[in-house]
């Protein structure tokens, strides 16, 4: 569509549906979703491919395992017969999707399979970390932007203390430390090793990225003309904030969900590779990649694979992001960018 | 001994260590010079900078307190005792000779005492001399310092058990007796012991000054008396040795001239890092475990330069005895039961580098017997002959009895790719036989210490031991006996906690006996070694192999069964 051309747009629609349409239009949002429909289906099949095509428990190492191949079985970790004939190199591809369709890594266990379940706790931990984020962020904002004054400085400045350190710096520290001990706050206790410990400190570490602009964009709001009128007609300030303001804020948030989402599954990826997030047995693709590095010389795909699902998964996330963001943007829609 | 942090492992009979001997030539890559000492230090061969790879630091630089593989073969070549082991190839390295002691000691008095006379005109790396004072510092040091085998190794001399007790005051006037005028230096010991000599070779008995803190030096450095010094120590970048100004060889037996002018052990390098830097000629030498995964490809690209060496030595699993779950016997044995030795021998590097094991002193040992009580078919009551494979109902069925089934337990390893893999699979056992398991990688760095001292309450680990010197006792009483069990100390080598009184009993009879007869001394420790693994303190995995590889422009390896590769011959010019 060019700039000459104008999307049409009925004035007397809901900026809600104007904004659903415009991203039923855009390719972008399809074949992100698209994309992100398959990831998300094959992470809900997760446990009938393990127990009902691959016939594996994918937490379970199993060294020993021996698995037929045309009539040949073979050592799913299979002894070199070279030269001095040392080492054990984990089985490749089979590229069939009983049993070992990615190969195996050095336990003995599918990869295929642990993809899947990987993909469930990434992206269960990125969506949560997101939502975290961005529910502790709005409410933030709101209060800040709307009260001013001294609540606005004490969040602020606390927003500020977040924001000091490097977001992988301060994940890394904050895991390191829950990572054996566990978290007690007040009557929540998250044990040691639970993937409720990610899901916390990554959904923390984002919150100055979403409550700043959502801060910022509640004083402009709060100078607005409408919601002048609002105080001034006496209208209690919760109805101000959930009826006056927060319906205009509710856009900026919708355009940030998928760009947190992206973000925390990268960071759950990070920590994880880095064995400070999803612990073993458990599996994640920041896991998976570490399990591969010991064997990117041999098996490189039990490393590439769950590399390419994270740069498809935060391409899609970032794509559809984008495709939000115009869908809601009323100048966009006018110059019929989309 | 173990690998990374230390090393204090067991013995093996000479007729052992010859027959182990020859199947190493066989089984290794590299040629064999057989058990002579080297020839003469060939001058025009002197020179160059040698560089060794690891992925951590070994810990403190102390020479009384380090009791690591990775430092204790760099002490050979630094720190030096009144005896030493011989500079000679296989076997012939558990030659003890003389080292700043002019001869091996008169032994009188029913060999409860041992007469040496120092050698004159030896200085340390500060331009200071070597005096009988320094002798006597440094035995006391053993105990001011809380070395690890301060209770294991040297209770026996007299006074030791009042510097046990009372370490910051130690004294040894009676048990070490030394004359400035004769240079003599006079070892009273409570009673005869046949290892007593191999005790005094080893680096924790090495001469320091005795100016030397009364506390572990860690990073600071002690001046040293053998060919190098070491000139800075960082744990998280590098160690580097240079020769000490000093140095003159006073006995090519027991500490020859190096070669290399420099040694840099450069420390942060992932396994699979080192081994690049090796093929490169980046490294000469690494450290740590190859990984699997370039096993195969060093063994047929590299092959003339992998050496493949057999050990006595065995990678095993502590299992805390005063700690749940495994204060209790039956959840001990179910582990012993559930583990797949042939799985961890994979995880090793496959059937070439290593062989599966159950008893607690290796294949080849002084008083090994051929037996496993948990395998398949295998009892308590009705050992079979080896291990053959895992018995996981039994295991299950133990956990069951036990009452300890749910129960969460912690496993400490190292955060080395190979230590981390085993972990896994460890993991992978203990909750497949009912545990909520997790795993705790730690870095080498401070793994080994971490699991000896109770105050972590560690359940179970993953460690390693390599002799220290040709002795059951090495094994059985340095590793199980309640000396060696210290709580609140990073130096309990007794990692399980483990204390049977009516074994130290017998374990003791067993020493005294070896100096009388031997053989039938290893039978009672053959014998000791059942009722142990009966009690199942620990789990024993494997005995592995070392696999050395080093650069194409490294020439001169050399590789001594003490302490493995000889890296002040090595040759780089």
């Amino acid at each position: 569509m060019s700039i000459n051309e104008p999307a049409s747009v009925t004035l007397s629609e809901s900026p809600g549906k104007i904004a659903l349409r415009t991203l039923a239009r855009d390719r972008r949002s399809w074949i992100s979703l698209s994309i992100l429909g398959v990831i998300l289906l094959l992470a809900l099949i997760a446990p009938f491919y393990a127990s009902s095509i691959a016939h594996t428990d994918p937490f379970k190492s199993t060294l020993n395992a021996t698995i037929n191949i045309g009539g040949v079985t073979r050592q799913v970790l299979e002894p070199s017969t070279e030269g001095l004939g040392l080492g054990i190199t984990p089985i490749g591809p089979t590229g069939r999707p009983g049993a070992y369709f990615l190969g195996a890594d050095n336990q003995g266990r599918d990869v295929a399979a642990r993809l899947l379940y990987g993909a469930r706790n990434t992206l269960f931990i990125g969506a949560s970390a997101a939502l975290v984020t961005i529910l502790l962020s709005l409410l933030i904002g709101l209060i800040a932007g709307y009260r001013r004054g001294f609540v606005d400085s004490v969040l602020s400045r606390l927003l500020d203390v977040i924001w000091a350190f490097p977001v992988y710096l301060l994940s890394i520290s904050l895991s390191v430390v829950l990572l054996t001990s566990g978290l007690s706050l007040g009557f929540i206790h998250v044990g040691p090793g639970s993937i409720a410990l990610p899901i916390f400190i990554i959904g923390i570490v984002y919150i100055p990225y979403v409550a700043r602009p959502i801060r910022g964009q509640v004083l402009a709001l709060r100078e607005r003309e409408f919601v002048r009128a609002a105080v001034g007609s006496g209208a209690k300030h919760s109805t101000i904030i959930f009826r006056e303001i927060l319906p205009n804020v509710l856009p900026s948030v919708l355009v940030f969900i998928p760009i947190m989402f992206a973000l925390a599954m990268l960071t759950e990826s990070a920590l994880s590779f880095l064995s400070i997030g999803v612990q073993p047995p458990q599996a994640s693709w920041g896991t998976i990649i570490n399990d591969g590095l010991g064997l990117l010389y041999t098996r490189p795909v039990v490393a590439l694979a769950p590399g390419l699902l994270i740069v498809l998964t935060a391409a899609s996330l970032n794509l559809f992001g984008d495709a939000v963001r115009d869908g809601l943007d009323p100048k966009t829609r006018a110059r019929g960018d989309s | 001994m173990r690998k990374r942090p230390l090393i204090l492992a067991s013995v093996l009979a000479v007729a052992t260590l010859l027959l182990s001997a020859c199947s190493g030539s066989n089984n290794s890559a590299s040629t064999s010079t057989g058990g002579s000492s080297f020839g003469a230090y060939e001058k025009d061969k002197a020179g160059g900078i040698v560089t060794f790879v690891a992925s951590a630091a070994g810990g403190t630089l102390d020479p009384k307190v380090n009791y690591t593989a990775q430092y204790w073969q760099l002490y050979q070549a630094s720190y030096d005792g009144l005896l030493g082991f011989k500079y000679a190839d296989d076997a012939g390295s558990f030659e003890i000779v003389p080292n700043l002691a002019e001869a091996l000691p008169e032994v009188s008095n029913d060999g409860k005492t041992l007469t040496f006379k120092l050698r004159k005109g030896i200085k340390f790396s500060d331009g200071s001399d070597v005096t009988v004072n320094d002798v006597k510092a440094s035995f006391e040091r053993i105990f001011k310092v809380l070395s690890p085998t301060a209770g294991g190794f040297y209770n026996g001399i007299v006074g030791a058990d009042v510097c046990l007790k009372a370490p910051a005051t130690c004294k040894l006037d009676q048990g070490v007796v030394v004359d400035a005028a004769t240079n003599s230096v006079v070892l009273n010991l409570v009673a005869a012991d046949e290892t007593i000599q191999s005790k005094l070779a080893v680096p924790h008995a090495a001469i320091n000054p005795a100016s030397a803190p009364a506390k572990d030096a860690g990073t600071t450095i002690i001046p040293t008396t053998g060919p190098y010094m070491y000139k800075s120590y960082d744990p998280n970048k590098e160690l580097i040795m240079v020769r000490n100004p000093y140095f003159k060889e006073w006995s090519h037996d027991a500490q020859p001239q190096g070669y290399p002018d420099e040694i840099h052990f450069k420390f942060g390098l992932t396994a699979t890092a080192q081994v690049t830097a090796v093929q490169n000629d980046q490294a000469n030498w690494m450290f740590d475990p190859i990984p699997s995964d370039r096993l195969n490809e060093i063994g047929t690209k590299y092959a003339d330069q992998v050496h493949i060496q057999p050990l006595t030595a065995m990678w095993y699993l502590p299992m805390n005895v005063n700690l749940a779950p495994f204060n209790n016997v039956k959840a001990r044995q179910a582990v012993n039961y559930a583990l797949d030795r042939a799985a961890m021998v994979k995880i090793f590097g496959g059937e070439k580098l290593a062989a599966p094991v159950c008893s607690f002193l290796p294949p080849g040992f002084p008083g090994h017997v051929d037996y496993c009580q948990y395998t398949a078919g295998g009892s308590v009551e009705s050992p079979a002959s080896a291990w053959t494979a895992p018995d996981i109902e039994m295991a299950k069925k133990l956990v069951e009895e036990s009452g300890t089934k749910g129960q969460k337990v912690g496993i400490v390893v190292s955060d080395d790719e190979v230590n981390k893999q085993m972990g896994e699979y460890i993991q992978s056992v203990l909750t497949e036989i009912g545990y909520k398991a997790t795993l705790k990688p730690i870095s080498g760095n401070i793994q080994f210490t971490y699991i000896q001292n109770t105050n972590n309450k560690v359940q179970i680990s993953l460690s390693q031991w390599y002799q220290d010197y040709p002795a059951a006792s090495d094994f059985l009483y340095i590793l199980l006996s309640c000396g060696s069990f210290t709580p609140g100390s990073d130096s309990s080598i007794n990692m399980a906690g483990y204390c049977n009184k009516a074994l130290d009993v017998k374990m003791q009879k067993a020493m005294t006996l070896g100096l009388t007869d031997p053989a039938a001394a290893n039978k009672m420790w053959g014998d000791i070694d059942k009722e142990v693994m009966a009690d199942a303190p620990v789990a024993v995995a494997f005995t592995p192999k070392q696999v050395d590889f080093i650069s194409k422009g490294t020439k001169n390896y050399h590789f001594s069964k003490q302490y493995k590769m000889f890296v002040s011959q090595l040759q780089v010019k």
